[in-house]
């Protein structure tokens, strides 16, 4: 139990922390969501090509895991993944392999619910 | 002849009259403080309409014909319009023109549409071209966001010095009689301080109304004082007080008389940051309230400097500054002195 | 006076004039936001362990995205998520929630333009940076990884 509860702790910290790195981007550099998901990612990549992310994940579970850092580290450990495993094929392949599920729900799902809604105006 | 004093001002001969406005805007801008003045609100913005830029076009037919029904004109009365949009290729504009089959004179100022047109209209007017002219423009929350910003579904946070673009079309009917007149007019240079953040539009355009008033202040030999109000059109909280301190620099100081449509168009519980922004603004507002005070003579000299910010995304992404414009009317209720 | 200069003097002025975001409000609504997506999908990979528990963490790693992506595109199709996100800032932009409601709701706006050039082209207006990034870091780490392992440093 106590194990469990400490577990939430370190992916509260660490979650919160990225995002909180994150925020304090937002604020100082004023760049836009686009362009700090692709550097969150960059940083994620490079972290998983060196290997040092998966530390990090198994730390902190779903606090590594779940931000655009993880989808980056994800990217890059499936290329040298599918490197060890399947030479060259699995090198280009790899990468799309160990992400393609969130990518695909993300695309196929968003455009299944496009046909059925329409955005609405904010009041705020 | 019409007459140019100093460098950027023009003195008409034969001032048109504003004869009657109309305007009809969104739920949001009801429920704001200027809420009472307005002809007419939708508390569905889309108005029927199955896309935003269509719907824009629907608050700009109501705008027209609120302003036709109270002239008691039709449209074939209409020698011409004047008017623009914040939308590419000026469409609202363009659509709403091909359904009144009113001749059509479609100018881009962004924001500054509204004084824009109306001093172009009085311009050509004074010069015997046209004698009832409408001078439209608006815009739409949902439509400029998409167009500007990012989707409206899409989760991010607006900044603090952020505006609200405003849901609503103004159109204001000049002619001749009684009422108020416009007397001069002076047209901005584009001015262009280096502010390159879309979402910080006040700072951006203050230096344009800067230039631009000014200019007139100079070449009319005036002082913000002389005028009952000055209102600039959606400088915003934070591009007013910016306005404030550049021409306090140069000694002009803009008092209680001063006001920003956008800025006085929502209340600090509607979450809008800095207030409205947007062509509507400055359309809106003059042709509801400061249209009303005009002609129950609660106000009889009054400048209208509506700002723009004629900025790209396109340039934007590639690095380039937003340029600004504003351009100055001067209304007035002449009395039995003559030439103001 | 040149204009340089004069934009300088005056970008410096602005930026000393425009209002300023609260830090610890915004660093904290992101922090507790961010955690809270976290805190939530590290639940939802001890129920799946807890009902298969010879699962793979990786898996397991994949179906905690999915989960947190299929909700994301939902609250985003209710109109809720970007109430939440106003809130929480980078709080619900890192999480992979920010990935799948930038794909949603370019989605949803878009598809007035039609299936083929709205939906389908615009609903990558902000994803689609990520996804080509991301795609060409993945090519250049297996590459390099590949290379490596021939001459057989790794």
């Amino acid at each position: 139990m106590v194990e469990s509860l400490l577990m939430y702790l370190k992916v509260l910290l660490v979650g919160g922390a990225i995002c909180m790195i994150g925020e304090i981007i937002i604020i100082t550099t004023k760049i836009t969501s686009a362009r700090i998901l692709v550097l969150f990612l960059m940083i994620g990549a490079v972290l998983g090509g060196f290997g040092a992310y998966s530390y990090i994940a198994e730390w902190a579970g779903a606090g590594a895991t779940l931000p655009i850092t993880g989808f980056g580290s994800a990217l890059a450990a499936g290329a040298i993944t599918g490197a060890k495993t399947n030479g060259l094929f699995g090198a280009l392949s790899g990468g799309l392999i160990a992400t393609s599920a969130g990518i695909a729900v993300s695309i196929g799902l968003s455009y299944l619910v496009a046909l059925f809604v329409s955005s609405k105006t904010k009041k705020n | 002849m019409n007459r140019k004093i100093g460098d950027q001002t023009f003195e008409l001969v034969s001032k048109p009259t504003i004869i009657g406005t109309g305007c009809f805007v969104g739920e949001k801008e009801a429920y704001g403080p200027m809420g009472k003045y307005f002809d007419g609100y939708s508390s569905d913005d889309t108005l029927g309409q199955d896309s935003f830029e269509k719907a824009e076009r629907k608050f700009f037919e109501r705008a027209i014909n609120i302003a036709l029904r109270k002239t008691r004109l039709k449209p074939t009365d209409i020698d011409y319009m004047i008017g623009g949009d914040i939308l590419n290729q000026l469409v609202s504009t363009n659509y709403t023109a091909r359904d009144f089959q009113i001749p059509l004179i479609g100018v881009y100022g962004a924001c500054s549409t509204m004084s824009e047109s109306l001093a172009l209209a009085s311009g050509l007017m004074s010069g015997g071209v046209g004698k009832t002219v409408l001078c439209l423009t608006g815009s739409h929350f949902s439509a400029a966001e998409r167009q500007y910003r990012n989707p409206l579904e899409f989760g991010n946070q607006r900044q603090t010095y952020s505006q609200w673009t405003a849901t609503g079309a103004g159109c204001v009917i000049l002619g001749s009689g009684d009422g108020p007149k416009i007397t001069k007019i002076a047209f901005g240079k584009v001015t262009d301080y280096g502010v390159s953040d879309i979402a910080n539009m006040g700072a951006a355009m203050a230096p344009a109304a800067y230039q631009v008033l000014k200019a007139f202040f100079i070449d009319t030999k005036t002082i913000p004082r002389d005028y009952d109000i000055i209102a600039t059109g959606d400088l915003g909280k934070l591009g007013s007080d910016i306005l404030r301190d550049l021409l306090m620099k140069d000694g002009y100081y803009l008092g209680q008389n001063y006001m920003d449509c956008g800025h006085s168009l929502f209340n600090s519980e509607q979450k809008t940051f800095q207030g409205g922004s947007g062509a509507g603004c400055s359309a809106i507002v003059f042709s509801s309230y400061l249209f009303e005070k005009l002609k129950n003579k609660e106000i009889n000299k009054m400048l209208l400097v509506a700002t723009g910010a004629l900025m790209s995304t396109t340039l934007n992404q590639q690095g380039e500054t937003i340029p600004c414009v504003a351009h100055v009317v001067e209304i007035m209720n002449l009395k039995e002195k003559v030439n103001g | 006076m040149n204009n340089e200069k004069r934009n300088q003097n005056y970008l410096k002025y602005v930026e000393q004039k425009s209002p300023k975001a609260s830090w610890f409000k915004s660093l904290f609504h992101a922090f507790l936001i961010g955690g809270a997506i976290c805190c939530f999908g590290q639940m939802c990979g001890d129920i799946i362990k807890s009902y298969f528990p010879l699962m793979d963490i990786l898996l397991i790693g994949t179906w905690i995205n999915v989960i947190v992506i299929t909700l994301t595109i939902l609250l985003t199709a209710f109109g809720v998520f970007d109430k939440i996100a106003r809130f929480g800032g980078a709080g619900t932009i890192i999480p992979i929630s920010g990935f799948a409601n930038s794909i949603s709701s370019c989605a949803i706006e878009f598809k007035k333009e039609g299936l083929v050039f709205g939906l389908g082209a615009k609903m990558f207006y902000i994803a689609g940076p990520v996804i080509a990034n991301g795609v060409a870091y993945s090519l250049i780490v297996g590459i390099v990884y590949y290379i490596l392992q021939i001459l057989a440093v790794v």
